[in-house]
This record gives structure tokens, sequence and C-alpha cells, in this order.
């Protein structure tokens, strides 16, 4: 029973910075823009979310230093690939390739040190009852965030006027600016509100996760949000499911190795990457009917004033 | 204030010359920046950058060195791009070459085996590569699934083979428990062009890819095939150029060669296998491509650069403790740069004063 609830928390945890970081992908590319930066985005958040922790003691103010951190590098995103019309694979890629620079500039001071990591909830009586306590009552706000942050984003996209012209951007930015809205002012704050969620999901890796800070710690894990929202053919609900399971196999293959099975570390810890590669080609042939993807994903838009 | 691009009746060929050496410019400007905040001496810092190695012939040699993968690499990513197909794995293909070459080698060691090992081993390295990078080819013609992200995780599980490997099999019984195979033998290892120098047979294949790379694209018809189906995919369908095995093709052809510059690289310079033989060339080598503007000799002029700023980051950590981490930085700003500065082939930057305008209507 014990060993259950240990595995339904620690799936959690893992799975929480994936949720995060691919809510805000989803929202970014349901208004039509690839962000492929995802994983450079995270990385600053962790470095600058540790370091306000670290500074400050208060996980709060970590937690807002990873958002601002975020939200900087979804803006030069911003610039270069709505503002300039530059290529937006190429553009993703840059930012990834400079958040990893950044993140170890900022992050080389912190290296080493610990924080008091982020608290779990704890309600007497309720926290209590065996097995379901502590995964319902037992998280860290991080966890509750996440839960709220998605349900907050599926209301959006589905039950407002804002969230359809998000959409009706992402589907056919022509139409959309004919009918007068300003497309590039929309994306820009879809790309911003994904650049948020990246920093928040890096920052809750030494927050709440790990207490320390190592360069890298991000692990891919923003590369596995982008396959994420793909997996979840750019919905909410089945983003869910999707991050909850490749929690799952990242906890199993930490598992497997307390357990003794007998294979080797590594070949465990490359199944969330090759789940990941399966993941895609299951989803991608299924799909033969025609994409979900947003119609307009990717394209540059300039717009004929 | 707002900024407006506008599309130029055809893309300026000037801008497209100068725009690489624009993006330096202001690169070189925005680190000064940097090394200011860092509270380094910029001048000093730019000094140990980029004219300190290039005064002394070992540092040259080892500009030359870092440049060999970096021009192997970007070479087939360039012509993965220029057909629209996104590799983002040469760096797990550069591993996967590197391991599948090493394996001839281990096999070999100490067993006076004759001088087909070197050939065998970097047959096998780009067979390998090549293989590698099948994999998210043929995810995506077949299946559909993005080779942008199936490439990407490819580079984990390589990493993962490589590390497992030199911790346990391949470990150098010697080795005092340190993860990596035992040296190479002298038939195992790419000769030196220089003895005692640091310059070896690596650097010769290189040009020689980046000619056979300029013969492609400039001369064949194959050439241009990639790069009309790059370019304008339905006039390419019109054409009947098959994109699916386009795809197929450039995929092979750059994980070929990053698989083979893996195995030079650790039969080269580094001398045995071991985790870490990569600062991340196969990312950096993306930069290159883009820096190079897709183009064969544009991308032996940057690799040779990019190879600068290696050696350059590692004299200024040395010299003036600026750390490593400065030079993943600037090459990030580096391909920002780059990239901004294409814009301005196809689009003229205009500032618009919205409010002005509505003024002066009224008036």
């Amino acid at each position: 029973m014990e060993l259950v609830e240990a595995i339904i928390l620690s799936v959690l945890a893992a799975s929480t910075p994936l949720l995060i970081a691919a809510t805000g992908e989803l929202v970014t590319e349901r208004s039509g823009v690839l962000n492929l930066g995802v994983e450079g985005m995270m990385i600053v958040g962790a470095a600058c979310g540790f370091g306000g922790a670290w500074l400050t003691g208060s996980i709060l103010i970590g937690a807002l230093f990873g958002i601002v951190a975020g939200t900087l590098m979804s803006l030069i995103f911003a610039l270069m690939a709505l503002g300039l019309a530059v290529n937006q694979v190429a553009t993703g890629l840059a930012l990834t390739i400079l958040g990893v620079g950044l993140s170890g500039l900022i992050g080389a001071g912190f290296v080493g040190e610990r924080i008091t990591p982020a608290i779990h909830l704890h309600i007497p009586g309720l926290t209590d009852i065996p097995l379901l306590g502590r995964v319902l009552f037992g998280e860290d706000a991080f966890v509750y965030f996440s839960i709220a942050l998605i349900i907050g984003v599926w209301w959006f996209l589905y039950r407002t006027r804002a969230g359809l012209i998000l959409r009706a951007c992402g589907d056919n930015h022509i139409s959309t600016h004919a009918l007068g809205y300003p497309v590039l002012r929309i994306r820009t704050l879809a790309v911003m509100f994904g650049g948020a969620c990246a920093g928040l999901a890096g920052a809750y890796l030494p927050l709440a996760y790990t207490p320390f800070f190592i360069p890298g710690m991000t692990a891919g894990r923003g590369w596995i949000a982008l396959a994420l929202v793909v997996f979840a053919s750019w919905r909410p609900g089945r983003l869910v499911v999707g991050a909850y399971l490749f929690g799952a196999v990242t906890i199993l293959q930490l598992h497997a190795q307390g357990w003794g099975v007998g294979i080797p570390s590594q070949f465990m810890s490359a199944l969330p990457y090759l789940a990941t590669v399966i993941v895609l080609v299951l989803l991608s042939r299924a799909r033969t009917g025609g994409s979900t993807a947003p119609a307009a994903l990717g394209t540059v838009f300039v717009p004929d004033r | 204030m707002q900024l407006v691009l506008e599309k130029r009746a055809e893309r300026s060929n000037t801008i497209a010359l100068v725009s690489p050496l624009i993006a330096i410019g202001l690169t070189i400007v925005t680190m000064t920046i940097l090394f200011a905040i860092l509270g380094k001496n910029p001048l000093l810092a730019l000094q140990a950058y980029f004219i300190a190695p290039l005064t002394d012939g070992y540092s040259l040699q080892e500009i030359a060195v870092k440049a060999t993968p970096l021009v192997m690499i970007a070479i087939g990513l360039s012509i993965c791009y220029l057909a629209n197909a996104w590799n983002i794995g040469a760096e797990g293909q550069f591993l996967i070459g590197a391991v599948a070459g090493s394996w001839i080698a281990v096999k070999t060691q100490g067993t006076d085996a004759g001088a087909w090992v070197l050939p065998a081993m970097l047959v096998l390295a780009a067979a390998a590569g090549a293989l590698y990078a099948l994999i998210p080819a043929i995810c995506k013609v077949k299946f559909g699934a993005s080779e942008i992200l199936t490439s990407l995780m490819l580079v984990y599980v390589a990493d993962l083979l490589l590390d497992y490997l030199v911790r346990g099999p391949w470990r150098d019984p010697n080795g005092f428990n340190f993860p990596t195979t035992a040296e190479f033998d002298s038939v195992a290892t790419v000769p030196l062009l220089i003895e005692g120098g640091r310059l070896h047979l690596g650097s010769i294949i290189a040009l020689l890819v980046v000619a056979a790379a300029a013969i492609l694209l400039g001369r064949t018809i194959k050439g241009f095939e990639i790069r009309v189906v790059g370019a304008a995919p339905r006039a390419a369908r019109f054409g009947g150029f098959n994109a699916h095995q386009l795809i197929i093709l450039t995929f092979a052809v750059s994980g070929a060669l990053a698989g083979l510059a893996g195995i030079i690289e650790v039969a080269g310079p580094v001398g045995h296998l071991q985790p870490g033989i990569s600062p991340g060339y196969g990312f950096t080598a993306i930069i290159v491509a883009f820096l190079g503007r897709l183009n064969p000799i544009g991308i032996l002029i940057a690799g040779l650069f990019l190879a600068l700023t290696f050696i350059g980051g590692e004299q200024a950590q040395i010299a003036m403790k600026i750390p490593l981490d400065v030079t993943k930085v600037f090459q990030g700003i580096l391909l920002f740069y780059v990239l901004a500065c294409d814009s301005l082939i196809l689009y003229r930057f205009k500032l618009v004063f919205p409010n002005r305008q509505v003024a002066r209507g009224a008036g």
C-alpha cells in the first residue's frame, strides 16, 4: 500500500513540470506559433528560479523569478519570429542553444548550494486518510497549480470569446486579420504565456523536485513537453493524460532500478525518450484522416497593414 | 511607434552577402556589453577570444581540429535544411558513429590487425550514422511523425548507449575505473599531418566533403531537386520530384557525415571512446550551417569562425577566468543575429508612427 502511494506521489511530481510546460506550449501553438525553445526557457527558468529562492529564501519568489525569466526569453522569440518574421523552427532552436548557455552562466554560482524545497500541504485528518489522503491533500502547491492551470486554459480556449479569437489566429491568420483582430499582438501574448509556463516548469525542478540546481537538469523535459502537445492533438484534456503517462514512464525507470531489475540503468533511463518516439509514431499514424494541428502552425505572418 | 516589415520586390543579394558580417558585428557589440556586466575588461576579453588564438601555430592547428567535425556535420545539415528536412539530431548521429567505429577499434585491440582497421572504422561509422538518421526520416515519411522531435529524442538515447558501453562491456580494465575504453592502437588512429602537431587527416576529409557538397549542390540535378523541394514544394510536386525520397536521402547523407565526424573525433584528437567526446558539436553545427548561409564554402568559413570561439573561450577561461558557458551564450546570440539579419534579405524594416499620421490627417 505504502509503495503504491509512494509511486503515485512520485508520478505526480515527475508529471507536473511536463504538464505546466506543455500547457504553455499548447496555448502558443493554438495561436499558430511553434516555439521549439521550450527546453531553453525551462532551463533558464530553473537557474533563475533556484537563484531567486536561494537569495531570498522564498519558494514563491523563486517561482516568480522562473516565470519572469521564461517570459523574457519568450519575448526574444516573439521579437524574432513575429516581429522580424524569422523562421520559427530556427528561432526556437536558437532560443534553446542560448538558454543552455545562459543557464550555465547564471547557475554557476549556485551549484552545490541547497534550499528547503516547497512544503507539502497538510490538512490534519484529510491528509492522513490511507492511500488517497496524501495523493489528494498532501502535494506541493505547484501540483495543485498545474491542475488549475490546465482547467483554466481549457475554459479560456473553449468558453471565452478571447479563446475563440486565439484559436482563429492559429487556424487562419489571414481571415482573423481581415476581421480586424491584431494577429501579431495576440500571438505575442500567447508566446509570452508559453514562456511564463516554461519558466515556471523549469523552476519547479530545483524548487520542489530536487532541492538543488545542476546544469542541464531539465534533461530534455522541454522537448518531451513539445511532443506531449502533439500527443494531446492540441487538446487540454488529452494533455493531462499524456503528461501523467510520461511521468509514470519516468518513475517506472527510477523504480525499476531500485527493484534491482537486471537491465542496465542507462537502458531504463532511455525509456522516456524512446517512449516519446514511439508515441509520436503511433499517434501520427492513427491520424491518417488529416492533421489535427492548427492549420497556420509555424507559418510566417506579415500583415499587409 | 511600430516596426513594420515590407516585402522587397526581389531578394537583396548585397545584403545576403553582408548579413553574416553584420550579425558577427552585432554579436561582438552584445558580447562587449556582457563582458562588462561580468566585470571583465571587454577589450582584453575580445582579444583573448578573437586575436590570441590566431597568433600561434598551436592554436591555429587547434582551430582546424575543432572546425573539422563542425564543418562535416554542418555540410550534412545544410543539405537537409535546403530540402526543408529538419534534422536536429546530428549530435546523436555523431555519437552513434563514434560508438560504431570504436567497436572495431575495441575488438581488434592488441591483435596486430592490419591497416584495414581505420578505413573499416570510418565506413562503419558513416553507415551507422546514416542508419541512425534514417529512424526519424522513416518515421516522418511513413507515419508523419515530427522529425524534429524524434531526431532530438534519439540524441539522449545515443548518449546513454555510449555511457553504458564505456562503463560496462568496453571499459578499459586498466583504466582505474574511469568510464573509458583503452587508448586505440595506432592502426585504429587517424594519422597526423604534422609530426608532433595536432592537425590530422580528418581535416583533409572535411575539405573533400566541402568540395563534394559544392559539386552536388551547384552542378547536379540531385542538388537542383533538393533546392526546389525546399524552396517551392508545390512546384517540386508538379516537376515530379519525390519529396519523401529526398527526406530519406538528405537524412542519410547528413547522418553519414555526422557519424564520420564522430569516429574521426574519437580516433583522432581524443584517442579513445569516453563520455563527453562532443562539446555539443551536433548543435553548434546548426549555427555553422545557418551562418554559412547553407552554402558549402560559407560553411567552411563559418566552421572556422565557430572553432575560433571554442578555442578563444578556452583561452579566455584560462587567462581571465571567464566561464566556459559564455561561449555557448555567444554562439546562441550569434545564431539570433544571423537569423534576424536574414530577415533583411526578404524584408525592409520601417518604423511607423501611427499617432503622428492621425494628427496630420486631422490637421
